[in-house]
């Protein structure tokens, strides 16, 4: 046969039959549900009489609505306790299993997926939300889904999709100190665009990727979708392995070692077909902060902001609606900007290596007078880590609030939020408008130890300068 | 289930004019605190809107009424949320003309039975400025001939073969049609190693 990426893998081996329409019938090997987009789909299921068909393979935990200053019951917001009590209710009729605010288990989707060793090599995964993308940091096929296909895979456990193209993303040489994954996949994104990724799944290689840990892969997968791919992933090596050992839902001893061997066998073959391939040079590349109202908006922090005459006639729109929105002007340097709110955490950047670079440089000093500051473990085994570490205590001294765990700021659909136009550091995804929850609140993106600096100084400073 | 085809869409339109907008401009996550769709519409571009003062299309009277919207390039990027089409669904539109849709937008426009078709840029333009100039005229999208038909003349649409046969068909809203697939899906279960948990 053939060389095959290990898209093309995955693909072929969860094909049930190719559709009248074009698309596949994609098995889903891994369903993965929350409080804000499967209520609905529960609901159209009742009204057309199907039951849940493999409750087995989907699980639940509440991320989006939980409060992060108490997780005790009731919730304080009520239509955030309807919401979870629809889920409770939903996923006990259904015989699914839910992670739950009691389980010890609880946090964001894409946090506990991976550490409860849920999430693994080949796999298709498939969730109600675009950060899905974060489990291909395994070697799964994972990506986000709408609500009528949250229904469809509980229906069916299938969906109708078309096979992406292949865009082979090699990240080149060793990342400087003072850099993490989350600048790598802010420059990839500045570089292919916020949609240059649309019809693609993304495979990131090259001996920068490869020395990451699956921590930091999971960073640079979960923002895949901000590029427009729905799938980006890793393939699986010994390190993925290695993390995926002893975890309580991995496969466990003789049945390890052979899950070793069919994983190993879906990573892409040597001279493996790609539709396209980019490289990138992993030491040239600095820490990186957004500026605008999408993740491609983003510039090393040595840099200035670009003005209108220096980028191409399509980005002038898209650049002028930008810096009317941030209220930064065109060539100033990032550095400097003033914040009022500090945000550590998200699917994006919640995990513990995440909590441990933060703290590195929350050591260094006490938060800035008038800076807001969060800091929101991904998940409960999160938490119970980095307690056993000493973080909070670490953080508590330097003056930052430490909370509970779930999605928080990184979307505000709980009580924590901007007010009015503050200007936030934040570890998060997304600086579209209004993406922390207040209307005309502004978001600057960037890693987690960028993000504690910025607290520390009161503005966007370059991390390699204080650690 | 299926839904009814969707053969043809016809009336007015609005331009909403701007790249990358994403869904939570759409409808915002506090919006999501719902366990239901319902009473969506209302809120479709709320913070868009209420910041231009009443400037925003949406809010614009010469294009009350309107049920294709007419918007630029990667539009509904982000967030998965099926609230960003459910919600401009029950704002009235019924259709969307574009340069390009983010995935999961798109998806979720075509389980709708929502057609979200392309222009190149520059016929996009010229729409767009017909539309403006003559925002009452009747727009025709006919999904079987690929046309959208103006009063800028009639303009080839781009829409993927898969889609398109979906939303002809009425075989857009996919649980039906994977069912049809009966035992087959367990078989594909069997031959995933994981799936039995690497027993054997």
């Amino acid at each position: 046969m053939a060389p095959r990426s290990l898209l093309d893998k995955v693909w072929d081996a969860h094909t049930v039959r190719e559709l009248p329409s074009g698309q596949t019938q994609l098995f889903i090997g891994l369903h993965l549900i929350h409080e804000v987009t499967s209520p609905q789909a529960f609901a159209a299921l009742r009204e057309s009489g199907l039951r849940v068909r493999h409750p087995h393979l989907t699980f639940a935990t509440v991320d989006h609505i939980i409060p992060t200053d108490s997780q005790s019951r009731p919730l304080s917001d009520p239509m955030a306790e309807a919401m979870l009590v629809e889920l409770e209710r939903n996923t006990e009729k259904s015989g699914i299993r839910f992670f739950g605010p009691q389980s010890g288990h609880q946090g964001i989707v894409h946090v506990i997926g991976p550490e409860l060793g849920l999430t693994q090599p080949g796999m298709t995964i498939a969730c109600g939300d675009s950060h899905t993308s974060t489990h291909g940091a395994f070697g799964a096929v994972a990506f986000g889904i709408g609500t009528s296909q949250v229904r469809d895979v509980l229906a069916t456990q299938c969906l109708a999709v078309a096979r992406p193209k292949v865009r082979r993303i090699e990240v080149t040489g060793k990342l400087a100190g003072g850099v993490y994954a989350k600048d790598v996949i802010l420059t990839v994104i500045r570089r292919l665009g916020v949609k240059g990724g649309i019809g693609y799944a993304y495979e990131y290689a090259g001996a920068a990727i490869e020395a990451m840990t699956l921590e930091e892969r999971m960073t640079v997968c979960n923002m895949s979708i901000e590029g427009g791919a729905r799938v980006g992933y890793v393939n699986p090596d010994d390190a993925t392995f290695a993390y995926l050992r002893g975890r309580e839902l991995a496969p466990r001893g003789a049945a390890f070692e052979r899950a070793v061997a069919w994983w190993r066998s879906m990573a892409s073959d040597r001279g493996a077909a790609y539709a396209d391939r980019v490289s990138y040079d992993g030491a040239g590349i600095g820490p990186t902060v957004t500026f605008g109202i999408n993740p491609g908006q983003a510039l090393g922090v040595d840099e200035r902001i670009p003005r209108l005459s220096e980028v191409a006639d399509e980005e002038r729109p898209a650049l002028a609606e930008a810096l009317a929105f941030m209220g930064l002007r065109a060539g100033d340097p990032i550095a400097g900007a003033k914040i009022d709110v500090a945000f550590i955490g998200s699917c994006t950047n919640g995990r513990i290596s995440d909590l441990r670079e933060a703290a590195r440089v929350a050591r260094r000093g006490k938060v800035a007078p008038g800076v807001r500051t969060f800091v929101v473990p991904g998940s409960q085994a999160v938490q119970r880590q980095a307690e056993a570490e000493g973080l909070p205590e670490i953080f508590r001294s330097a003056g930052f609030d430490w909370r509970e765990p779930g999605c928080s700021m990184c979307l505000a659909m709980n009580p924590d939020r901007l007010v009015g136009r503050e200007l936030c550091a934040s570890s998060s995804n997304r600086n579209f408008k209004g993406r922390q929850g207040s209307p005309t609140g502004r978001t600057l993106l960037m890693s987690p130890a960028m993000v504690a600096a910025a607290a520390i100084h009161g503005r966007v400073v370059d991390v390699r300068e204080v650690l | 289930m299926g839904g009814e085809p969707v053969r043809r869409v016809s009336g007015c339109g609005c331009v909403l004019r701007g790249d990358d907008i994403d869904t939570d401009r759409i409808i915002p996550a506090r919006y999501l605190r719902a366990i239901t769709f319902d009473g969506l519409g209302e809120f479709a571009f709320i913070d868009d809107r209420k910041q231009a003062k009443g400037n925003h299309p949406l809010d614009d009277d010469r294009f009350r009424g309107a049920s294709i919207l007419i918007v630029g390039r990667n539009f509904g990027c982000g967030s998965s949320r099926e609230h960003a089409p459910q919600a401009l669904a029950r704002a009235g539109f019924r259709a969307f003309v574009g340069e390009s849709f983010a995935e999961i937008f798109f998806g979720n426009c075509v389980a709708l039975g929502l057609p979200a078709v392309t222009l190149p840029r520059a016929e996009l333009v010229r729409l767009m400025e017909s539309v403006e100039l003559d925002p009452r005229q009747e727009l025709v999208l006919d999904l079987a001939r690929g046309t959208l038909a103006s009063r800028a003349g009639t303009q080839s649409v781009t829409l993927p073969d898969g889609a398109r046969r979906q939303l002809l068909e009425g075989s857009y809203d996919a649980t039906a049609v994977l069912l049809e697939a009966g035992d087959a899906i367990e078989a594909t279960a069997e031959r995933l190693p994981y799936v039995g948990g690497f027993a054997r």
